[in-house]
């Protein structure tokens, strides 16, 4: 690699050419700050924070967009730098709505750090006019409050790069403001509610609905049954919002916590994953043996649904017609559990703990009640349990591992690796090819379709005919593929889409990571890699394998497919419009 | 468009619809047409366009066409006035297109003021 | 053939004071003399002398006819054009000397002036392209692909010295040979017509008068650079520029001037016209191609520059339109006859807008290294009113100011930048004793805030605080701590704005503070405003020995704030008076002070 020699705060150093200021000082153990900065996506040099002094420069310079040249000396941490960033946070506090004491984002907040860290003693050094916005909370999973915001746009790039931009810069100057085009409320516009501004908002300007207090609420009824059931990435990641190391399972723990919050069961969305399988791999091979409309498309991802609803409604057809695994979860509650506990399904509030803000909307989608009831009552995220979590005292790191209830808390190593891009695909793919070849396979693992690329191909040779595959994370990712069925140049025969980049690992609901985290840690590979080895670590990796599921299309559902499967399990899909 | 010719072509073309607004300062021969009303009564308007049609015609550099009010002597109008730097004024009068040409011709173009046409003539 | 031509400016400042009427009245006036195989009227771009408006050149004789009216059209068709008599009472009084009549360039406006840029604004039909090639239009395009190499042409514009003329400086050759450097399957060529400044329109003025330079310019920069496109953002806020621009383009493609193949030489190239929606900022040169790009006019950080990825990530070079409209004449007269007018380092010309508190408002066309002096008294005509001169501003909102003590230095890049100013685009606004220098910091700076992207915060929230911090000061109600402060902020907006706007933002504050800090120490603490112009700090009341009682003032008051009856002394209640000056301007005993 070629590499430049450089100098920071005097100590000499060799960096890859091309690397940025930013990039280089990491190099030499020096973390210079940013808060609009993202790598890849918000590289546009907004905030200020990063500035440094390069000798011979006019001005001060851009860290994190600057790429170091040969002889460069640099110095991050002057007086004239110090200053610089001190009054930058004072100009920004100065716009800022600083109730801290109150604010979710308290502890979690990029902003409230760099104050902290550069001696912000005086949060109204620049006091005058301020412009009251008021909140955003149309939409089903979010608020927005640009009273909060200083203006990074690392919302804007996020939604960008889902393909999404719905939201950008209103106004101009001072009186600039991140919303929807024509100030449009965001219910109104074609979010798809995935939840990625959030989790790359430093402040508290972008939060989820919080649902806990209806959870709480559910809980404390004696009239209530109240049943949670946890996503296949809430283990890989829940851990995160109580300092543990990223790519922790913290499985064991999670189940306890959820035990000593109350719920009356404390199932396994994986188990919902399975079923998820087995309905999808037969709908497949229905498609494929009967000329159905292929290739046909996962549909786990309430993001991604929402997406194809609102930017390619005419390709609604390919959308597989399985409810998510969530919604699967909820309807086989309140069907079949509630008949075999003899309960009326109204007395049952089924909660999911979700890595996904979309969950929150999916709940209200119509044709998402197999009982009467709604599936599931209410979607929380991962950070909204970890809340939970906390608030109720728990010591989450010192609680003790503990099994799920039965029978809904079995699920196999497919199940598990639903939480990140290409499982879905694996674990159809293991039940598909054993149920067309009627042989088992000799390795369940389908590596072609696993890792963080944006899009991944395979084809299998099952039973003398080529099944080609895709794999998209991201919706600008699942763009490529759409526009390729549209213009009839895609051959594959099922493709996986999951709404955010990475797949649910990665989810808008997930714990809050600090940009200089997601800049510099592949946080999607190491929660990612926490799911993988669940699965190699789990005795059943096929979800036909899974007895709970073999007894329950035993005792209700008949097979796969069945017409009483299709009433619980399966749902339609509605064309929607850019702007209402 | 292929050649610089081409170009040029256009230029001198062009050029020649627009001496009129060039600033010759005091190197120029003037022709002063008397455009008061006794002047255009007695068809001073026909000899100013036969000075600037001939004058176009020839392609003559320097040499601008401009009116003026009443010079005094009613009865010899149409009356023209040539002046050119470092030389005696010459007035013509009793004017007419054909005679402007002639002007033109012999006095402008080679430098010999017609006698016949002038003031002195008249009036002996 | 025409015996007399009639020139009409039709730029914007006379079209708005009505010239386009006067061509209609002119047109049927002649036609109702039976002259209109005689006499030719042209619309032209701008004569510069814009205070004196609308105006009017007859030639023959150039006379030059000022602030003409529809109603003396029929004097002037009559008198001039019919009889030959010019009408003295319209000519410019500086042309009407007692024994004669002289001509336009003799006047001290022009004399002293250099129109190299302007040179055709005034002078041709702007809609004509014939007009133009007979003043050698489209030559130097022609020299460029028929004679010379790019490489060639790139050394004759750095050799001429030339920098750009829209505000930085920037030696323009040497931005050409940047992008000639950059091998790329496409690349551009930009011309930022997007002239944002207060009072500043010389680019407006080339478009309007001249567009095909702009055009022949842009040609001569693709062939050079290796660009085959090229695009002019130009303010939604000038029509008549916009459609001139696009006539010209149009007859250039007529006449094979742009397009395929031009002059036979195998190179290609064409423009685009994009509309600015009149954001100050697209004038940035990065917000400018994101704009033409089009998305939300914002800068983006440098590197990359523009000469490696710009429009369209391609490489692009961008000039203003007075840059470009110099590109021709230095093609065809060379670049050792630019770079003999000028200083040592700024050569060529400079035009500026004149405005403010000065005689001859309007815009001036001089060599570089001509004294603030010269500008002002000589061309400008001087003050008018008999006042003092106090200051000139130069650069606009991003510049800074000149004071008297300064009058001799010469105009140029280098020159203005060790005095704290810049060249700027070229607005040149004069003031004078009556302006208070804090109250004009105030004024830019309230410009700069209303045109911030919002996308830096030193930009978005330090030019707001600034103000507020200014707006503290002309009320009376800063502290010598808050100067402190005021300084210390404007020093830290200069070095962490993102782009040229925020960093060049806080000059107006620093300028002024740094030749008039006793203005402001003024306000502070006499809490005097000693131009009287911040109504804050101004009392008024009114002298019980000159006062009557005659009532007046008090019935005018707005703000019922005068007491007092009739044929007794009057008094200003301060605590309702809302400081209009109504009462000052209405007494006529000269009671009513203002301290």
């Amino acid at each position: 690699m070629e590499t430049v020699n450089i100098q920071i705060n005097g100590m000499p150093l060799s960096v890859p050419k091309g690397s940025t200021i930013l990039e280089a000082a990491r190099i030499g153990g020096i973390e210079i700050p940013t808060l609009c900065y993202l790598k890849d996506i918000n590289e546009i040099g907004a905030c200020r924070i990063c500035m440094v002094e390069v000798k011979g420069a006019r001005s001060l310079v851009t860290a994190c967009v600057y790429p170091v040249n040969e002889g460069m000396e640099i110095f991050t941490n002057t007086e004239r730098v110090r200053h610089s960033r001190k009054t930058t946070l004072e100009l920004i506090l100065s716009t800022h709505d600083k109730s801290c004491l109150s604010c979710v984002r308290s502890g979690t907040c990029e902003l409230q750090q760099l104050c902290k860290e550069f001696g912000v003693d005086d949060p109204n050094a620049f006091a005058g006019e301020t412009i009251h916005y008021d909140f955003d909370d149309s939409a089903a999973h979010m608020v927005r409050d640009n009273n909060k915001c200083i203006l990074c746009r690392r919302c804007v790039a996020a939604c960008d790069a889902q393909g999404i931009s719905v939201i950008g810069a209103n106004a101009r100057g001072f009186d600039t403001h991140i919303s929807s085009a024509f100030d449009k409320d965001l219910a109104n516009v074609s979010c798809i509610s995935c939840g990625q501004c959030i989790v790359n908002c430093p402040t508290g300007a972008i939060v989820e609905k919080d649902d806990t207090d209806k959870v709480l609420e559910a809980i404390n009824d004696p009239d209530k049954f109240v049943i949670v059931n946890t996503a296949p990435s809430i283990r890989a990641t829940l851990g995160e919002a109580f300092g543990m190391h990223i790519g922790t399972n913290v499985e064991g723990k999670m189940v306890a916590a959820l035990r000593r919050l109350g719920f009356d069961k404390v199932f396994d969305t994986d188990f919902a994953a399975d079923l998820t399988i087995m309905e999808e791999a037969h709908e497949f091979l229905d498609r494929v043996q009967n000329g159905g409309v292929l290739p046909m498309i996962t549909s786990c991802s309430p993001g991604w649904i929402k997406y194809c609803e609102h930017y390619y409604p005419e390709l609604i057809p390919h959308l597989s017609t399985c409810k998510s695994p969530q919604q699967m979860f909820g309807a086989t509650m309140k069907t079949y559990y509630a008949q075999k506990l003899g309960m009326d399904p109204k007395d049952m509030v089924v909660v999911g703990v979700m890595p996904c803000t979309a969950k929150k909307f999916e709940t209200k989608r119509p044709d998402q009640a197999a009982s009467g009831y709604p599936d599931v009552d209410i979607a929380i995220t991962t950070r909204e349990l970890a809340r939970m979590i906390e608030s109720a005292g728990i010591f989450f790191k010192h609680l003790p591992d503990e099994e799920f209830d039965v029978p809904f808390g079995e699920s196999t190593g497919a199940a598990t690796i639903f939480g990140a891009t290409g499982g879905v695909m694996e674990a159809a793919l293991r039940t598909a090819v054993e149920t067309l070849t009627g042989e088992t396979l000799p390795s369940v693992d389908f590596t072609e379709v696993r890792g963080m690329e944006n899009i991944k191909e395979a084809a299998y040779d099952v039973a003398g005919t080529t099944v080609k595959v895709a794999v998209a994370s991201g919706t600008k990712n699942a763009k490529v593929l759409l526009d390729k069925i549209k213009d009839g140049t895609a051959d594959y025969q099922f493709i996986e889409i999951m709404g955010c980049p990475g797949g649910c690992i990665n989810g808008g609901g997930q714990p809050i990571q600090h940009a200089v985290v997601r800049n510099f840690v592949d946080l999607k590979a190491r929660r990612a890699e926490a799911l993988y080895r669940s699965d190699a670590d789990n005795a059943k990796r096929k979800s036909h394998e899974n007895a709970a599921i073999k007894q329950l299309y035993a005792e209700f559902l008949g097979e796969p497919g069945s017409h009483k499967a299709h009433e619980i399990l399966h749902t339609s899909y509605v064309a929607r419009k850019k702007y209402e | 468009m292929k050649t610089i010719e081409e170009l040029m072509a256009i230029r001198e073309n062009a050029k020649k619809k627009m001496t009129v607004r060039e600033d010759t300062g005091d190197e120029a021969t003037r022709i002063v047409v008397g455009m008061a009303t006794c002047g255009i009564a007695a068809g001073a308007r026909p000899v100013l366009n036969a000075f600037v049609d001939e004058i176009a015609k020839r392609d003559l550099k320097g040499v601008t066409v401009s009116q003026t009010g009443c010079i005094g002597m009613c009865q010899y109008e149409p009356i023209v006035e040539v002046l050119e730097p470092g030389k005696e004024k010459v007035t013509y009068v009793k004017m007419t297109a054909e005679k402007a040409v002639k002007v033109v011709n012999d006095h402008i173009v080679n430098g010999n003021p017609i006698v016949d046409f002038t003031v002195g003539a008249a009036t002996k | 053939m025409y015996r007399s031509h009639v020139l009409v400016c039709g730029g914007t400042g006379c079209t708005s004071s009505n010239s386009l009427a006067i061509i209609d009245a002119l047109e049927s006036e002649i036609a109702k003399k039976g002259l209109q195989e005689e006499v030719k009227v042209v619309r032209t771009g701008c004569f510069g002398l814009c205070a004196l408006g609308p105006i009017m050149i007859v030639y023959p004789e150039g006379s030059f006819y000022s602030q003409v009216k529809v109603e003396d059209v029929p004097e002037i068709v009559e008198e001039h054009l019919l009889k030959g008599r010019l009408v003295k009472r319209l000519l410019y009084d500086e042309t009407v000397t007692m024994e004669d009549v002289k001509s336009l360039q003799e006047t001290d406006f022009y004399k002293k002036q250099h129109r190299v840029a302007l040179r055709n604004c005034g002078v041709i039909d702007p809609e004509n392209i014939e007009e133009y090639i007979a003043f050698d239009g489209y030559m130097a395009l022609a020299k460029c692909l028929k004679e010379l190499t790019p490489a060639e042409v790139i050394q004759i514009v750095k050799d001429s010295g030339l920098r750009g003329r829209g505000g930085g400086g920037f030696p323009t050759g040497l931005k050409w040979s940047f992008t000639a450097a950059n091998e790329a399957d496409q690349k551009y060529v930009v011309c930022n017509a997007d002239e944002g400044d207060p009072g500043a329109f010389m680019d407006r003025s080339v478009l309007e008068g001249d567009p095909h330079c702009i055009v022949e310019a842009m040609t001569i920069c693709g062939y050079a650079t290796g660009a085959t496109e090229g695009y002019v953002y130009v303010r939604a806020e000038y029509p008549i520029a916009v459609k001139r621009l696009k006539i010209a383009i149009k007859q250039a493609r007529e006449y094979g001037l742009l397009g395929k193949n031009i002059f036979d030489s195998g190179f290609d190239f064409d423009l685009h016209v994009r509309l600015g929606a009149g954001a100050f900022v697209c004038g940035e040169e990065t917000a400018l191609m994101t704009s033409i790009e089009g998305n939300r006019g914002e800068p983006r950080p440098r590197p990359p520059y523009p000469a490696v990825k710009g429009l369209f990530r391609k490489p692009t070079t961008e000039n203003n339109v007075e840059t470009f409209a110099n590109i021709p004449q230095i093609i065809l007269k060379g670049a050792d006859w630019f770079a003999s007018m000028g200083t040592e380092k700024s050569k060529g010309t400079k035009v500026f807008a004149l405005g403010g508190k000065i005689k001859n408002t309007g815009l001036v066309e001089i060599p570089m290294g001509t004294t603030l002096r010269e500008i002002i008294e000589e061309i400008g005509g001087g003050i008018p009113n008999g006042k003092k001169f106090k200051a000139a501003q130069t650069g606009g909102p991003s510049g800074g100011c000149i004071p008297a003590s300064l009058m001799d230095t010469p105009i140029d890049y280098d020159n203005l930048t060790a005095i704290g100013c810049m060249m700027g685009s070229g607005g040149l606004i004069v003031m004078d004793e009556d302006n208070c220098m804090v109250d004009i910091a105030k004024f830019f700076l309230n410009f700069t805030v209303d045109e911030s992207c919002g996308k830096c915060t030193p930009c978005r929230v330090g030019t707001k605080r600034l103000l507020e911090m200014l707006d503290k000061i002309t009320a009376g109600k800063a502290t010598m701590e808050d100067l402190d402060k005021l300084e210390d902020l404007c020093n830290y907006i200069k070095a962490n704005s993102l782009c040229g706007l925020g960093q060049t933002a806080p000059n107006p504050v620093l300028a002024t503070l740094k030749f008039f800090r006793e203005e402001y120490v003024a306000h502070i603490q006499d809490k005097k405003c000693p131009a009287g112009v911040c109504k804050a700090l101004m009392t008024y009341s009114i002298e019980a020995d000159k006062c009557r009682g005659c009532t007046a003032c008090a019935r005018k008051c707005p703000a019922g704030a005068i007491e007092g009856k009739v044929k007794e002394v009057h008094t200003i209640n301060t605590d309702k008076c809302i400081k209009c000056g109504v009462c000052l301007e209405t007494c006529k005993f000269g009671a009513v002070v203002k301290k």
